[in-house]
């Protein structure tokens, strides 16, 4: 028999063994769906590893896949850490990609223009997680619930945007006008996609490692997510804490957005994010909320979302295997973290 | 001597590096009320819970009645016939008595049988005198109420042998003799009762036997407690002699803190209305009273966590004028709050961690923002070896101390600040005798250089010790300050329902 026993300290390298084991466990039961759709398992995973990881041109499309869920990704980790219940990355990544599509489009020179792109998308992001912060430090609202039906109404916000006023008059089509020439962010390497929004985003998670690490701040915000109690007794202003924090997460999630309008798409169309919040919420937890876990945590995302489709076309798996491997990595990596509170002990008959 | 109820034989429990407990061996009669004594962190809890199926031990067995048992868990410990009321409540709220009771109790054909559990409440209570309505919601039980209930539920459960961690940490005086009374009760219809207490005068005046801990191992016996003096059971619990601290005469300075005409609202427990009060430097000020009049809206006003709605508070001759915890921490107000688990520490971060929060902000710890981690860890160390909390670390959880060395903790981060004003709740609850002597001098040594204290406690023999002058709380005023001198106890428990006069100290 086996039973649960409260653990009284986390090894250190559980940091690391828990994501793994919880992306081997959901590889193993997803097999199971491959085998069902009547694929070969080995293949179709080889397909999609050769496909992610296989050449340096497939590195630089997982990297670009990857930028915009290592900024939801540390947008919801921090606001985590702070028990602020972001579940709006996606709408604060909208947020962020109209407002720096609309400041894209003003004729500028090229580095003033991204610059007040990056400033203007985070701002409005940053704006947009206000709202549910707001709500909760001042009417008690619940924050998982409010920031999570903000989604809905900036995106139809967008929608009524780009099916009105921004509607492309040729062709009738709902996208934005693109953004100036002279604002596409330059590109990295030649012949790729690989563009200065990917180096950001790689620059921005130790960063966020060291201002949670390091930072007074930082020491706020994990001391309020532990226990807002004490933080108030010990002289911390536990509302100011939550807004700072919101305000934060909310800037980190519109980059997100401003990166895909700078880096790839140029304008914005209602499928510019294919869920790239909610996908933060699954690399924030793979990655136990550490800023430095949100990379790996989104490069494996985006390998299994780059990988899918080429998967889908050589063995007819549908490509929505990677949102079925993304939602059971999720759970995976909950009852994981089980293991860092509990262990599991063999009660044998004993003598 | 008849067969032992329960005998734990080399019992032995380790947290990594820390060995709880050490091939320890321990056994109740039927009928016996078994004293377990040791100072903080000796590892009473760790082998009350190794009993009770929390934890497993590495080593040892447990007999119940002479037959060997394997207890994994607490469903195990009842069906073994051991209860356990922790210190921590495990109670539904919203639920009646008599619903709390029938939790987990399988009913007839999967229905609740109420008819038959109000029977058996009814006669537990006759049998040992403990009664409770059962038709009231746990949230409106009284701590005592609610330990009754929890003493209850585990006699409900069939217990025949009943584990006390320290109950009477959270009781008035006036309720400990209820308590003492269903104890004894218990013990001569044959229950056996394991009780741990810190309060010597209390394992003396109730237990048959003791077992003293110390670091882990049994350190000693003592087989008539009520002939032994506190100080031979101090001296083996800790090894040495306790000697009770002195109060040195001293004239107290100008008034370093003032409350004038205080009176709070929106406040879950009692309000305070008009509230006067001063201390000044080199004075220690107790504050007695019943628990729930209004102690707890006193310290949390003084402490910044209540702004009050009328009156006026005077720090070191300074008008305060926001209420809050870092503005007063500013004017020199050092704070130890009565609840270390919820508003003192935070349980999953490193003691470190907890031991600078309230001054993370301050050129001690951070500047410019950026945290100073060698100058945090550094304070730690120091404040770990100064008031000898027993951990492996600054980086250990604080959630994995034992209660006593979270209340060393507390008041580390505190005094390392000399304060000019020092308000504290219950000081020594929860600590054994060596430490809350230790803990005594500090305070003394504070006021000697010019500190004034206030401190809240129940217990009026601490109060007596401690204070230059007492004032008395009952319904959220002050019914009257007297010096110590002139306070007995039998004067301030007056005072205290409310039948005293006031009479107010120069
Ligand atoms: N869950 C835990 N994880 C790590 N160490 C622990 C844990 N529980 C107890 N300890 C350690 O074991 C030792 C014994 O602790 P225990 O709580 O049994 O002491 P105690 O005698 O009950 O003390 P107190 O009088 O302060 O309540 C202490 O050093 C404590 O730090
Ligand atoms: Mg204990």
């Amino acid at each position: 028999m086996f039973r649960l026993e409260a653990r009284t300290s986390t090894p250190a390298w559980f940091n690391l063994a828990l994501p793994l084991i919880a992306i081997a466990v959901t590889l193993v039961l997803c097999s199971g769906l491959i085998a069902v759709a009547g694929a070969g398992v080995i293949e179709a995973y080889g397909v999609m590893l050769s496909a992610s990881l296989g050449d340096s041109y497939a590195i630089t499309e997982t990297l670009v896949r990857a930028a915009p869920m290592i900024f939801t990704g540390l947008a919801v980790a921090i606001a985590f850490r702070a028990k602020f219940w972001n579940i709006g990355a996606e709408g604060q990544l909208l947020a962020g990609a109209v407002a720096s599509c609309f400041v894209g489009a003003i004729p500028m020179p090229g580095y003033l223009a991204m610059l007040l792109m990056a400033l203007v998308g985070a701002a409005a992001g940053a704006l947009v997680a206000l709202v549910p912060a707001t709500l909760r430090v001042k009417f008690k609202v619940d924050d998982v619930v409010s920031s999570l039906l903000l989604n809905s109404v900036i995106y139809y916000a967008l929608m009524a945007l780009i099916e009105g006023p921004w509607k492309d008059t040729f062709s009738g089509y709902p996208i934005s006008p693109p953004i100036e020439d002279s604002a596409n962010f330059p590109v990295l390497i030649e012949g790729t996609r690989l563009h200065l929004g990917v180096f950001v985003a790689l620059i921005a998670a130790p960063l966020c490692w060291f201002l949670i690490a390091r930072t007074t701040l930082g020491f706020r915000i994990r001391v309020t997510g532990e226990n807002p109690e004490a933080a108030r007794y010990g002289g911390i202003n536990v509302q100011r804490v939550l807004i700072s924090t919101a305000l934060l997460s909310g800037a980190l999630a519109g980059l997100a957005g401003v990166g895909e309008v700078g880096g790839v798409h140029f304008q914005v169309m209602s499928d510019i994010s294919p869920g790239y919040g909610y996908s933060g919420i699954v690399v924030a937890m793979l990655a136990r909320l550490n800023p430095l876990g949100v990379v790996p945590a989104a490069l494996f995302l985006a390998a299994v979302m780059t990988g899918a489709e080429a998967m889908s076309r050589a063995t007819g798996v549908p490509a929505f295997l990677s949102d079925v491997i993304q939602g059971t990595a999720l759970l995976s990596m909950l009852v994981a973290l089980l293991f860092t509170a509990y262990r599991i002990r063999r009660v044998g008959a004993q003598t | 001597m008849s067969a032992p109820l329960i005998e734990m034989r080399g019992i032995t429990k380790s947290f990594g590096a820390v060995k709880a407990n050490e091939a320890v061996d321990l056994s109740v009669a039927p009928g016996e009320i078994l004293g377990l004594l040791g100072e903080n962190g000796a590892g009473k809890t760790t082998l009350m819970n190794v009993l009770f199926g929390a934890y497993a031990p590495d080593a040892g067995e447990i007999m119940v009645e002479g037959k060997p048992v394997s207890i994994h868990n607490s469903a195990d410990a009842l069906a073994a016939g051991i209860g356990m009321v922790h210190q921590h409540f495990h109670l539904a709220p919203r639920l009646t008595v008599l619903e709390n009771l029938l939790i987990g109790i399988p009913g007839r054909s999967g229905r609740i049988d109420r008819a038959g559990g109000l029977a058996r409440l009814t006669e537990i209570s006759r049998q040992y005198g403990l009664s409770l309505d059962p038709n009231l919601p746990v949230s409106a039980l009284s701590v005592g109420e609610q330990q009754r209930l929890e003493i209850i539920k585990a006699l409900f459960r069939g217990a025949k042998l009943l584990i006390l961690d320290e109950p009477t940490a959270v009781l008035a005086p006036s309720e400990v003799d209820g308590l003492f009374a269903a104890l004894r009760s218990m013990a001569a219809q044959g229950l056996g009762i394991i009780f741990i207490s810190h309060k010597l005068n209390e394992v003396r005046a109730l237990t048959h036997r003791c077992v003293v801990l110390r670091h882990g191992k049994v350190a000693g016996l003592v087989d008539h407690p009520a002939q032994t003096t506190s100080a031979e059971m101090a001296k083996l619990m800790c090894g040495h002699e306790i000697v009770p601290p002195v109060r040195e005469a001293s004239t107290p300075g100008a008034s370093v803190l003032t409350l004038d005409g205080i009176s709070t609202s929106g406040h879950a427990g009692t309000p305070l209305r008009d509230v006067s009060l001063f201390v000044r430097a080199g004075e220690i000020l107790g504050i007695a009273g019943v628990s729930g009049n209004g102690q707890r809206a006193l310290a949390d006003v003084i402490s910044g966590m209540l702004p009050p709605k009328t009156g006026a508070m005077t720090i070191a001759g300074k008008i305060v004028a926001q209420f809050s915890p870092r503005e007063l921490q500013a004017l020199g107000l050092g704070r130890i709050p009565e609840d270390r688990m919820t508003t003192g520490l935070v349980t999953n971060l490193p003691l470190a961690d907890s031991m600078v929060l309230p001054r993370i902000g301050t050129e001690a710890f951070s500047r410019k923002g950026l945290l100073n981690p060698t100058a945090i860890r550094a304070f730690a160390e120091e404040q770990i070896k100064a008031y000898d909390i027993r951990c492996p670390g600054p980086m250990v959880r604080a959630g994995a101390l034992s209660g006593g060395n979270l209340q060393k903790a507390l008041l580390a981060r505190e005094l390392a600040f000399d304060p000019k004003v020092l308000i504290v709740s219950q000081p020594t609850r929860g600590l054994d005798i060596g430490a809350a002597r230790f803990i005594h001098e500090k305070f003394l040594a504070m006021r000697a250089r010019g500190c004034g204290i206030i401190v809240i406690g129940e217990d009026l023999e601490e109060l007596l010790m401690l204070s230059d002058r007492i004032a008395v709380m009952y319904e959220g005023r002050i019914a009257g300050t007297l010096p110590s001198a002139d306070a007995t106890i039998a004067r301030l428990g007056l005072m205290m329902t409310g039948a005293g006069h006031t009479e107010e100290a120069a």
